[in-house]
């Protein structure tokens, strides 16, 4: 049976609030379903002291997250845009991440922060973003950022059992996104990429929304008698150097693709991390694809203007051939 | 053991309660504190000490007074001005020192430093270097302890200038909402940094922002540890009960000034020797010669509470350095680290 992306990440939820009593969820409207719906129920399930409304603080209710999971619950807490963890920055990027090395090992914070990001629909500036590359920036995030309904509910759950506070990151355009879930799959390690498709002539490395125009471009690529390889990377921290590494080692060539502005973007990280590894397999620079240095703008075809899509992974996968 | 009996109990000012020989334990912590800071002013004028502490000299009676009422299981947060607050939850002094030196026998392994104090397994879950960076932490606490149906605890202490950040704000709406065990304790000493609370804020007490948020909050003499000792007592056997946040306003002066090394230009020497004259511990030395403990016996208790201080921080001068080989521990956990490549 096929699911939208809303309903996998409901279950997996509702799931893991069954699997654990330490599990809480947290954040603006949740017990109503949150902005999007994707609690919907969970609370009438659970209780309201499991799956509770917030106040609209989030820097306030970020910390709260943080201060239970010192003392021993699991919190998941819902930001509803990435584009207002600007607010939570200090305790995320002060608190959350650093108690474990601050305290020297003493106290850990695990937490999972559910939040969405990207842009579609006309969501404007400020409700568009793309910020992952912020918090890969800092040591003892987590950062995860599934690409398909299947994948979340994997990576939702590794995350909610994991000891390290956790980003968890929905691209709203995946939101409507139908697949189905295997049964009794084995949950996935976080910190491992997976190959979506095997080729030889390129690697393309994605992840999130962005993942399904690597797809696309690939199909097109094909007709053209090139073989294009596709790293999902699921968590940009940890990063799997690993699978990245022998697949260029194959292909020889690279290209990045992600939604995020290029500047300070996290293809940099990832294309300096190939650039200095594996300099003596590249056949061709490595090439990033990502959004022009500007703002999401409100108007659809400028949107859609500035949005970085198929045609440019596939102009770029050329460039690198010919 | 817990320094107060109330088995047998001694009334004092206010409503607390308290043995002479809790009295004379209190006095002893105020001493432990006070030579606690003296030696790090102490160290770090010999270059001894990494970075910049911040002493709370002069504000000791507010931690004494709030931490007698504390179990273990009660959760302590407090800000860049904590030594006093961790101590008086009953931390290793030789423990506190080694990590205020960066040595690997510290609390936090030399990681954390004088700002960043943590004692988990003492109830204190952190000190922090972000101004009002941990209220919301210490009601997260209080929520965790809300869901076990403890009676326990979360205490958190912070100054006046941390009323000025929207996290004071947004996490007593939440307390008060959510009728969270946290006891929030202003250190009002009149500064926030360098600057005078005059020109931070028209609010002149801080108590009044619990006000419009309808918790309970009094101002009280964070000077005189009795009162401190009553209010806080009130507060927190409230607190147990279930009766959701509690705000207790210390007003205090900090005869150090805001780091060691400070040159405090922005105050007068008569402004300082006032402050000087308002001492806890001279206070309270005063009410217990009233009450006819002889000087001596407190002359005793301070110069025992100097010479153990002053000897656990010459072991922690001689404890062993963090191996620099260590350096990447503890930034994640052994379960994610399996996955980390590069």
């Amino acid at each position: 049976m096929s699911q939208s992306f809303i309903e996998i990440i409901r279950r997996a939820l509702d799931e893991e609030l069954t699997r654990d009593p330490a599990v809480h969820l947290l954040g603006e409207d949740v017990a109503a379903g949150g902005a999007f719906g994707i609690t919907r129920g969970l609370a009438q399930k659970h209780g309201a002291h499991r799956v509770r409304n917030t106040p609209i603080s989030e820097a306030a209710i970020t910390g709260l997250a943080t201060g239970a999971a010192l003392c021993g619950l699991r919190p998941v807490l819902e930001i509803m845009f990435i584009d207002f963890a600007t607010l939570a920055m200090d305790t995320l990027v002060n608190q959350s991440a650093k108690y474990r090395y601050m305290s020297g090992g003493q106290l850990a914070v695990p937490m999972v922060v559910r939040t969405q990001a990207g842009a579609a629909g006309g969501a404007a500036a400020q409700h568009s973003q793309s910020l992952e590359a912020w918090f890969v920036h800092v040591p003892g995030l987590v950062v995860v950022a599934p690409s398909s309904p299947a994948e979340a509910y994997g990576l939702l759950k590794s995350a909610i059992r994991l000891g390290d506070p956790v980003l968890f990151i929905e691209h709203k355009r995946l939101y409507t996104m139908k697949e189905s879930l295997a049964e009794n799959a084995e949950l996935p390690q976080i910190g491992r990429a997976r190959i979506v498709r095997a080729g030889d002539d390129v690697t393309l490395i994605s992840y999130s929304a962005m993942l399904s125009h690597a797809q696309e471009a690939a199909e097109l690529l094909a007709g053209d008698g090139i073989s294009t390889e596709i790293i999902d990377l699921r968590s940009l921290v940890p990063l799997d150097l690993g699978t990245i590494a022998a697949s260029v080692s194959k292909t020889h060539r690279a290209v990045i693709a992600h939604e995020a502005v290029l500047n300070g973007g996290f293809g940099a990280e990832i294309a300096a991390r190939i650039g200095s590894e594996l300099f003596d397999e590249l056949d061709a620079p490595v090439t990033r694809v990502g959004c022009p240095f500007a703002p999401i703008p409100f108007a659809p075809e400028l949107e859609r203007a500035l949005l970085p899509g198929t045609a440019d992974i596939v102009r770029a996968v050329r460039s690198l051939l010919t | 053991m817990s320094p107060f009996n109330l088995e047998q109990e001694h009334p004092l000012p206010g409503s607390a309660v308290a043995t002479r020989e809790g009295l004379l334990e209190m006095y002893r912590m105020l001493w432990r504190i006070r030579t606690f800071e003296d030696q790090v002013r102490r160290l770090a004028a010999a270059g001894e000490v990494p970075g910049f502490p911040h002493l709370s000299t002069g504000q000791e009676a507010v931690a004494v007074g709030v931490c007698a009422h504390l179990s273990r299981q009660d959760t302590l947060f407090t800000s860049h001005r904590g030594h006093g607050h961790v101590l008086a939850k009953g931390s290793d002094v030789e423990a506190m020192f080694a990590e205020v030196l960066g040595r690997e026998t510290g609390l936090c392994r030399g990681r954390g430093g004088s700002m960043h104090l943590v004692d988990a397994v003492n109830g204190v879950l952190g000190a922090t270097g972000v101004v009002a960076g941990n209220l919301s932490l210490a009601a997260g606490a209080a929520w965790a302890m809300q869901t076990r149906g403890a009676t326990d605890i979360s205490v958190v202490f912070f100054g006046d200038g941390a009323t000025g950040a929207g996290a004071f704000h947004e996490t007593i709406n939440l307390a008060v909402l959510w009728k969270l065990p946290v006891l929030f304790v202003c250190e009002n000493n009149g500064y926030a940094e360098f600057t005078s609370r005059e020109e931070h804020s028209k609010v002149k007490f801080v108590r009044r922002f619990a006000e419009p948020y309808e918790m309970p909050a009094q101002t009280i003499d964070g000077n005189d540890v009795l009162a401190v000792l009553a209010a806080a007592g009130e507060a927190i056997r409230k607190l147990r009960r279930g009766d959701g946040p509690h705000l207790l306003e210390c007003m205090t002066y900090r005869m150090a000034g805001h780091f060691v090394g400070d040159p405090q230009h922005y105050r007068s020497k008569d402004e300082l020797a006032a402050g000087h004259d308002k001492d806890p511990i001279e206070r309270l030395k005063r009410h217990l010669l009233q009450v006819g403990v002889v000087e001596s016996e407190l002359d005793s208790i301070g110069e025992g509470a100097r010479q153990d201080v002053q000897r656990a921080a010459e072991r922690a001068r001689t404890a062993a350095r963090p191996n620099p080989a260590t350096v990447l521990e503890n930034v994640y956990s052994a379960q994610s680290l399996k996955t980390i490549v590069g």
